[in-house]
């Protein structure tokens, strides 16, 4: 458990950090480390320099944005789980924040690092793309990227060389919301996460919305299940038939010795199914 | 047994320097000139070594040396030697070098070693060592291993059979062929990775001066450590000091003599340097020990009634690509005399092939042989209670062994010591409320619920062993205990012993022993252990040995020591030695018990030594040896209940219920602790521990991320409770604890399962019952 060796910048502004990912070949972000000093440590990752943004003050914290919160990428999930502020806004960014790895690792592990890291495994992603959450990015300019944008491929996003993750911004959710997740039980990472949010209108479903993470590459929103409950009532067998068809969202399934994919679209089905009955419950 | 010290759950004085970070492990000792090593491991399961260049290795920045197997040899390091070769089994025992020459025949198997200055230096010289390799046709599955057309391991090892042992006891061609109802099963006995929390590690100093080595090492028996050093390095066992300061736990996986320890003696000598290597938890998945990896056919025959008749089972046993220690016998001797468990089974007939694969070395892990014949005649008899429509309790009660004090003799040849198994399944039912249970089961299953009850009763050999039996069966050693205690002359006492425990807590039982016998205060006795020149010999803690053997070595010593206070006390208090009574730490005049000595007096007097009684001698010191008549059997019945999700195939474990008895108990603290994580581990193995290969030999669940230890959290609060059946194998009475959890739940949780199934129409799932295979299962089933 020896890391290749590597050097080490610790900038204390954006500005200096990207000036640095720009000018130094080869290095990489780190933030809370808890994908990335693994990966080292087993010599899967070498960068040859980390750039560590931990004491980058502008890129941590939670403030209030237009139409939700903009979290800071430093935000580490035991802040976002015991955050007012995102229990109000987000309860279930709270929730989701609250149920990762554990206790050490909720202190250490940040948002940004985890969403940047795109593990498919991760629980935010899934998440970010059920709130259409948007990344905001800097490389001397910035941009905001929307989260259906934002995941690309297995630990792919699209990020940019030299372009650093600032921060997320998600939308205040009106409706209720959940994230279900089936964990490793060895890794406690989602091997299949179901995030389901319905708005009521007239005692049916109004807007739908569920995305699947863990059986796919990336996050994906499960649209023909979403139009299929739309307009309904919340009754049993409309959720049934609706979750029954999450798996025409989920081409090519990860499979490995603990699920195959076969498996993997099958949690999800069930796992949408009682996602959709939990936040219509008394709907 | 005066006081009540012995019984009582004082606090185990390990753990204050545990939990305060103070303990010293392998990995602390920082030795003066200390430089380290890392191992050059194969990425392959079966290549051919064409050629190794070191050159590049070499040149960097801070290394040593970089030393092949083939310079290791040239320096007379010999192949590590397998200690148990079990007699008529046709046992071949091909090489095992530790550091490959010419082969490599596993992933992680050895093919350089590199020392340098300090640990990253080591580490990145370890990518620059080039290898050439010939890759080779890989076999991973012990039964495929031993058809035609596999490749084979070994050129002295045709099939990749290393031994055929049988046991057989009664007629059991007979009883299969007069029984009315056979039931058969295929079980794969999956193969567990042991995860002690502390990794190997081992600090070699060679003092060329004197020629000779110390060797701190991670090891469970430091003794045998030294033994099977002095074979393969040359070097004489009077020559070898082994030291095991803390271990951190080792469930099997520290017993063996392995190459590391060999290699960091060797470099030291070739660097005239201390050498140290810690392996990191990647190389200990894939260079420590496995466990378990059985295939086995197995059937039980019965009579209408349920009376059962017989046992029949043929078995692959997995041994890795090389002999570890004890491997051949863990799934003989350890294995195969327990398939009686405890029922009356009057024949028994097994057949074990022990295959070679491209595997990592198995050998003992927590349990070692026994669950994996506790696990088939549990699943035998439920699958038996099924097939007659009988309560598993009922087919049970019916066929279980009635209670004995005098020796029970099994159809395999063992003498089970004592046992009360109907009295440890009447508690277990009681705590659980059974009835109430199967009216639970039965209104959940109206509703569309999965809840499931499963038990085992069980017995199980450990307290290893006479002496006598252990060369009978071919282990290379012997299996006695040994203890010193000595008194100082303000009375506290210090006592070196032969046994070397990493987590069991004889510090703490042994010191509540002495405390008890002879009546000092418990914080006043000091155990010594782990050290070969400051203990006796010994042959080490596994096997649930230290306590069942080791209590019977510090007796012996304490009743040495109470002899020698009678003769001082008569002299002190001038009566006749005869006259002399011992109660409660006070050496008295019988019929005048204000007249006495303490031993604190004694102790005083006879190191002082003004006035010894004639043809005593001076001091308060006594050593004492022991070898058990016989095993102990200590044994119990568990009960597990568990729900099943049937959409998503997920188990939760509702409770736990678990009667042990492992005769007289000494701490019960201490008891608790080891049957806790004992059911931790075996109901880890079966719902979610499992080391898989794939077919070219890599290991997939090469790491924690991937191999599911339990957590705590998946766990009901255990409930736990005891009877108490002394053994007279001992001067105690006590039966050792370490590994009935193991034994016990593995089975426990599987038949629940199987039950909650049953419904459905499920017969048999593969261990680990993860969701997937659960959902396949009922899904089969269903069709």
């Amino acid at each position: 458990m020896f890391a290749a060796p590597f050097d080490y910048h610790r900038p204390r502004t954006v500005a200096e950090a990207i000036k640095i990912l720009r000018e130094v070949k080869g290095s990489r972000v780190l933030a809370g480390g808890h994908s990335l000093l693994p990966a080292m440590k087993l010599r899967l990752a070498s960068p040859a320099a980390l750039v560590d943004i931990s004491r980058i003050e502008e890129l941590n914290g939670i403030r209030s944005a237009k139409d939700g919160l903009q979290i800071g990428a430093l935000t580490t999930h035991a802040a976002l789980a015991a955050s007012d502020a995102v229990r109000k806004s987000c309860p279930v960014l709270a929730e989701t924040a609250g149920q990762i790895g554990d206790l050490q690792v909720r202190n250490r592990g940040t948002i940004g690092g985890s969403v940047a890291h795109a593990d498919p495994g991760a629980d935010y992603p899934t998440l970010m793309l059920l709130l259409d959450a948007r990344f905001t990015a800097a490389d001397g300019k910035t941009r905001e990227i929307a989260a259906e944008k934002f995941f690309v491929d297995l630990f792919t996003t699209s990020l940019k060389p030299g372009e650093l993750l600032t921060s997320i911004t998600v939308p205040a959710t009106d409706g209720a919301a959940v994230y279900l997740k089936h964990r490793h039980p060895a890794s406690s990472f989602a091997v299949v996460g179901v995030a389901a949010l319905v708005r009521m209108k007239d005692g049916k479903c109004g807007d739908v919305r569920v995305a699947v993470g863990g059986a796919t590459a990336v996050p994906i929103r499960a649209k023909a299940a979403e139009r299929a409950l739309a307009g309904q009532a919340p009754t049993a067998a409309n959720i049934e038939r609706a979750a029954a068809a999450v798996g025409e969202s989920l081409k090519n399934p990860i499979s490995d010795s603990y699920a195959s994919g076969e498996f993997r679209v099958h949690l999800a089905t069930v796992m949408a199914k009682r996602a959709l009955a939990h936040v219509t419950r008394g709907g | 047994m005066a006081s009540r010290i012995f019984g009582s759950a004082i606090k185990r004085r390990e753990d204050p320097r545990l939990v305060t970070g103070q303990a010293k492990y392998t990995d602390d000792f920082v030795l003066p000139g200390m430089v380290y090593m890392s191992v050059v491991r194969s990425p392959y399961a079966h290549a051919r070594i064409r050629r190794i260049d070191t050159k590049k290795a070499a040149a960097m920045p801070g290394v040593l040396g970089v030393f092949t197997g083939q310079q290791m040899k040239d320096a007379g390091f010999g192949p590590i030697p397998c200690a148990w070769v079990v007699p008529g089994s046709d046992t071949k025992t091909p090489p095992y070098p530790p550091i490959a020459i010419d082969t490599v025949r596993y992933v992680g198997n050895a093919v350089a070693i590199i020392i340098a200055g300090d640990r990253y230096q080591a580490r990145d010289a370890v990518d620059a060592v080039d290898v050439d390799y010939e890759p080779l046709a890989v076999t991973v599955d012990a039964f495929r291993a031993t058809q035609k057309g596999e490749p084979q391991l070994h050129g002295d090892v045709p099939d990749n059979i290393c031994f055929h042992w049988k046991v057989s006891g009664g007629d059991v061609e007979s009883a299969f062929k007069s029984a009315d109802v056979v039931v058969k099963d295929h079980i794969i006995n999956q193969r567990l990775i042991p995860n002690a929390m502390e990794p190997r590690a081992a600090l070699a100093q060679y003092a060329s001066a004197a020629g000779e080595i110390t060797l701190w090492s991670t090891t469970q028996n430091p003794h045998i450590a030294r033994f099977l050093l002095s074979l393969d390095t040359g070097t004489p066992e009077h020559k070898i000091r082994v030291i095991a300061p803390e271990v951190g736990g080792g469930f099997g996986s520290k017993i063996p003599h392995y190459p590391e320890d060999s290699m960091a003696v060797f470099a030291s000598k070739m660097v005239n340097r201390p050498v140290k290597w810690t392996e990191s938890r990647s190389e200990n998945y894939r260079s420590t020990i496995h466990g378990r990896d059985h295939i086995q056919d197995v059937e039980l025959a019965a009579k209408k009634d349920g009376t059962i008749v017989g046992l029949r089972a043929k078995v692959w046993a997995n041994l890795g690509a090389y002999l570890s220690t004890a491997s051949t016998g863990i799934p003989t001797i350890l294995h195969g005399l327990m398939l009686s468990g405890v029922y009356k089974i009057p024949n028994i007939h097994e057949d074990v092939y022990g295959v070679f694969t491209n595997t990592t070395p198995v050998d003992a892990y927590r349990g070692a042989g026994r669950p994996e014949a506790t696990f088939i005649v549990e699943r035998l008899v439920d699958l038996l209670a099924r097939e007659l429509k009988m309560d598993p309790v009922d087919l049970r009660r019916k066929n279980l062994i009635p209670p004995f004090t005098d020796g029970y003799t099994v159809a395999t040849g063992l003498v089970y010591d004592t046992g009360n198994y109907e009295g440890a399944l009447n508690k277990a039912l009681a705590i659980a409320d059974y009835p109430k249970l199967r009216t639970q089961q039965k209104e959940m299953l109206a509703k569309g619920q999965y809840m499931g009850i499963g038990l085992c009763t069980y017995a199980e050999i450990c307290g290893l062993g006479p002496s006598q039996v252990a060369g009978a069966v071919g282990f290379g050693g012997g299996l006695w205990e040994s203890a010193i205690v000595r008194f100082h002359p303000s009375g506290k006492v210090n006592v070196m012993v032969g046994i070397s425990p990493h987590g069991q807590g004889e510090e703490t039982t042994f010191a509540q022993i002495v405390a008890s016998e002879l009546g000092v205060g418990v914080d006043d006795v000091e155990i010594t252990h782990g050290d070969t020149d400051q203990t006796p010999m010994g042959w080490g803690t596994y096997g649930s040995r230290s306590t069942a053997v080791g209590s019977g070595a510090l007796m012996g010593a304490i009743g040495k020591i109470k002899e020698k206070a009678r003769l001082v006390t008569a002299h002190l208090l001038e009566a006749a030695p005869d006259d002399i009574d011992y109660a409660d730490g006070k050496f008295f005049v019988k019929g005048s018990p204000d007249k006495f000595k303490t031993i604190q007096d004694v102790a005083l007097m006879a190191n002082v030594a003004w006035n010894m009684p004639k043809g005593v001698e001076p001091g308060l010191e006594a050593s004492s040896f022991f070898d058990p008549p016989n095993f102990v059997y200590p044994f119990g019945a568990h009960i597990a209940v568990v729900q099943v999700d049937a959409e998503t195939g997920e188990i939760a474990l509702k409770r736990y219920i678990a009667v042990d008895d492992c005769g007289r108990v000494i701490n019960p603290m201490i008891v608790e602790g080891q049957i806790h994580g004992g059911i931790a581990q075996g109901v880890g193995q079966a719902l979610w521990e499992g080391a898989v290969y794939d077919d070219q030999g890599q290991l997939l669940t090469g790491s924690m991320m991937d191999y599911a230890v339990p957590k705590a959290e998946f766990f009901p609060k255990f409930e736990l409770a005891m009877t108490e059946t002394p053994t007279s194998v001992n001067p105690l009475g006590v039966k050792g604890i370490g590994e009935t959890g193991t034994i016990a739940s593995t089975p426990a949780v599987y038949n629940a399962v199987a039950d909650a199934l049953a419904p459905l129409g499920v017969k048999t799932i593969n261990m680990p019952l993860t969701p997937e295979r659960v959902w396949r299962a009922i899904r089969e089933a269903r069709r």
